[in-house]
């Protein structure tokens, strides 16, 4: 019998992950099953004889009697022998410190009639736990499957595992415990659940019995354990707890805040360059516009965010493997609970202050579909990094630069504001998310807590890896449409009218720099004024004229539909400063001359300025968001609704801002 | 020890997890609030809501 599709199956925390690195190196593939967001891993290594044999990384689960999204996957794939997914042989693998438990899922497989490899993983722990494992024993009282041990860590094993598999041959079948009702396509039915409590408990009964004659125990050394729970101590204490999560929080900020702004500086500049670039290069023309302004800024507007997210999911990725992030959950699950969230959704939400992009994508790990939803719902309302230039500027504008109680900058204290502002306002919309979305799954938190662990990094760079690709590309589609669409509506207008406000400026007589500088400016505003865009923003003039603004901030809103931050350059554009940041000092000055013709009074002031800010605090002005959440919502109603409420609320809080204090 | 896991919705995925009738647990530690708690199952530590704790019908040994 040669073998060609092997899966590997295993519970959580079993280092199913670290076998499939192994064994497959970089020669793998993270898709999604159809209809599911699940990861479906895939990936191949070479064959005895040529050729390849590929392997499948099904999810991590404890029973194949489906409960999640994650073990209805598994079970759909074993259950049928004509699955395009079923294995020629299953690789179950199994933490050998907790064999009883993780043996469960291997009788279960055995008794299915699919043939298996038994790889028993982290036999380097087994010293200092004092246990020692007779595994001959254990092969011959499991009926004499082929079992490995390994250390998936260091590799160790992983050559003994392929020889098995290139030599695997299957002479006899004995039941574990009895076949389960098959016909020729695999399992004919799911037991009832009492069949699958009674079944479950005669398994372990013999799992134990088989335990008892293959392993030994004696004083544990240096125990994994023993190590593990005295930490658990510390964390989960009542203060310290607590506080130690805040400082890994406050560390995982200020390190994404100082590391990524030098790539993104980076990219912002390049991607600046490219398009001058590109306008030099080519002969101007349409074709030359649209890469030069519209391809490559959308491209460059994708790839800005990528050094946020690979930060973030590193910083993620780094305390999920130490097991840390289970005590997270741990200690927060009671506090997120009457918010209709639980312990998983803190992760997120607070990863949405980053960036909700990678925030939506770490969601996965919440098992209950209502759960989740709610956290995707709510996550975008937490004040994520693209808000800051906004806020930085209309808080220049408007707040006056005073100190409080004699040692707190007012500016600060705003700022500070807006994001508790945020995560009020992400809570309250949990709260009523929660009384609206029906679910027939009582949520529950059955959680292992692995014991600490260090990070293995391969791991960690090919979560990475694959994350950013997934952005890059699913999003990357997305946003780039939208970009293109946003760059047609901002350059052309009705036919000659831009034409004929850009005729109507005066050509500066000197060729000065400066005069000629100016005049350009002034071009590309009277453009964005008179262009499809800008005829919207003064079309939205009376609609937005109750909270404060003009139609020059209605420009701003359109074009900032692409990415909050580009409030700031539309501003620049329109208020005909060059887009240089240096020219902020300008560019507030222009913005605090501007009058308002009907009321007479100064555009931006205080109440205008808050309202603006609280406008952006709450509307959904992100595309990538909304692309994400698409992915993973599996349908365009859930972004569409939160699109909808987000503005919605942006609208009604503007309009209160304003209106108070007017 | 473990007596009975009363039938429920969640008592399959209890009796997955490794308590079933007749296993030894013990309480570790409880989260600040005192829920969750985390109890030791045999080799590994479990955590678990109160409220799912409660369908655990155990005796007390020493």
């Amino acid at each position: 019998m040669s073998i060609q599709k092997i899966a590997l199956v295993g519970n959580p925390n079993s280092g199913k992950s670290s076998v499939f690195n192994q064994l497959t190196g970089l020669n793998q593939h993270v898709g999604n099953y159809p209809g599911v967001t699940v990861d479906k891993k895939t990936g191949s290594f070479p064959g005895k004889e040529g050729g390849k044999i590929k392997v499948i990384d099904l999810p991590g689960i404890y029973s194949i009697y489906p409960k999640s999204e994650d073990e209805r996957v598994v079970f759909e794939i074993l259950k049928d022998k004509g699955h395009k997914n079923y294995p020629d042989l299953c690789v179950v693998v199994v933490d050998v410190t907790n064999l009883e438990r993780n043996l469960l899922l291997f009788t279960q497989l055995h008794d299915l009639k699919i043939p298996t490899i038994l790889v028993v993983n982290m036999v380097d722990l087994l010293e200092g736990e004092g246990i020692s494992v007779d595994l001959e024993k254990l092969s011959e009282l499991l009926g004499g499957v082929p079992v490995i041990p390994m250390n998936a860590r260091k590799g160790e094993g992983i050559e003994a595992l392929k020889n098995a598999i290139y030599d695997f041959n299957q002479t006899t079948w004995t039941p574990f415990l009895k076949q389960y009702a098959t016909h020729d396509h695999g399992l004919k039915h799911l037991p009832s659940p009492s069949e699958q409590i009674e079944d479950t408990d005669r398994r372990f009964k013999k799992i134990t019995q088989i335990l008892k004659f293959c392993v030994k125990r004696a004083e544990p050394s240096k125990s994994r354990k023993l190590i593990s729970n005295r930490i658990d101590k510390v964390v989960t204490h009542p203060i310290w707890g607590y506080a130690i999560f805040l400082f890994i929080l406050l560390l995982i900020f200020q390190a994404i805040y100082e590391l990524a702004s030098v790539p993104m500086d980076l990219i912002d500049n390049v991607f600046l360059l490219l398009s001058q670039g590109t306008r030099d290069a080519l002969p101007p023309g349409v074709f030359t516009d649209l890469i030069a302004e519209g391809i490559v800024p959308g491209i460059g507007g994708i790839v800005i965010f990528v050094p946020q997210i690979v930060l973030l999911f590193a910083f993620i990725a780094i305390l999920e493997e130490t097991g840390y992030m289970s005590r997270v959950v741990f200690i927060m699950d009671r506090l997120m609970r009457p918010f209709g969230l639980n312990g998983k959704s803190v992760v997120p939400l607070i990863s949405g202050v980053a960036c909700a992009i990678p925030a939506i994508m770490a969601t996965r790990t919440i098992d209950q579909w209502k759960d989740r939803l709610i956290t995707i719902m709510v996550t975008p309302l937490t004040s994520c990094s693209a808000r800051l230039p906004v806020y930085t500027l209309l808080i220049a504008l408007v707040v006056p630069d005073k100190s409080v109680w004699g040692f707190m900058n007012l500016q600060g204290l705003v700022l500070l504001g807006m994001y508790l502002l945020g995560f009020a306002a992400a809570f309250l919309a949990a709260i009523i998310f929660k009384l609206i979305i029906r679910s027939r799954q009582k949520s529950f938190l059955i959680m292992e807590m692995p014991t600490y662990k260090i990070p293995r990094w391969s791991n960690v760079g090919i979560t990475l890896w694959e994350k950013t690709k997934v952005f890059v590309w699913e999003a990357g589609r997305v946003i780039m449409a939208i970009s293109i669409i946003l760059w047609v509506l901002a350059s052309y207008g009705p036919p000659n009218r831009i034409e004929k406000a850009v005729s109507a400026i005066p050509i500066p007589e000197n060729v000065a720099d400066d005069a000629k500088m100016s005049y350009e400016e002034q071009v590309s505003s009277v453009k964005l004024e008179n262009s499809w865009i800008g005829l919207l923003g003064k079309q939205l003039e009376p609609a937005i004229a109750p909270l404060g603004y003009d139609w020059q901030v209605g420009i701003a809103l359109i074009t900032s539909f692409a990415a909050r931050e580009v409030f700031v350059s539309s501003m620049a554009t329109i208020y005909s400063v060059g887009e240089d940041f240096e020219d902020e000092a300008t560019m507030l000055q222009r913005m605090r001359q501007e009058v308002n013709p009907r009321t007479g009074q100064s555009v931006y002031n205080l109440a205008s300025g808050l309202s603006l800010m609280v406008f952006y605090a709450f509307a959904m002005q992100c595309m990538s968001t909304l692309a994400i959440v698409k992915r993973e919502t599996k349908s365009w109603k859930w972004p569409l609704l939160q699109l909808v409420y987000m503005t919605t609320l942006a609208y009604i809080g503007a309009f209160i801002t304003y209106n108070l204090l007017q | 020890m473990i007596q009975k896991v009363s039938s429920g919705a969640l008592a399959c995925k209890l009796t997955e997890m490794g308590l079933y009738p007749g296993k030894e647990i013990k309480i570790l530690f409880k989260a600040p609030l005192g829920d969750p708690i985390a109890i030791e199952v045999g080799d590994y530590t479990l955590s678990l809501r109160k409220e799912e704790a409660a369908s655990i019908e155990v005796t007390v040994g020493t």
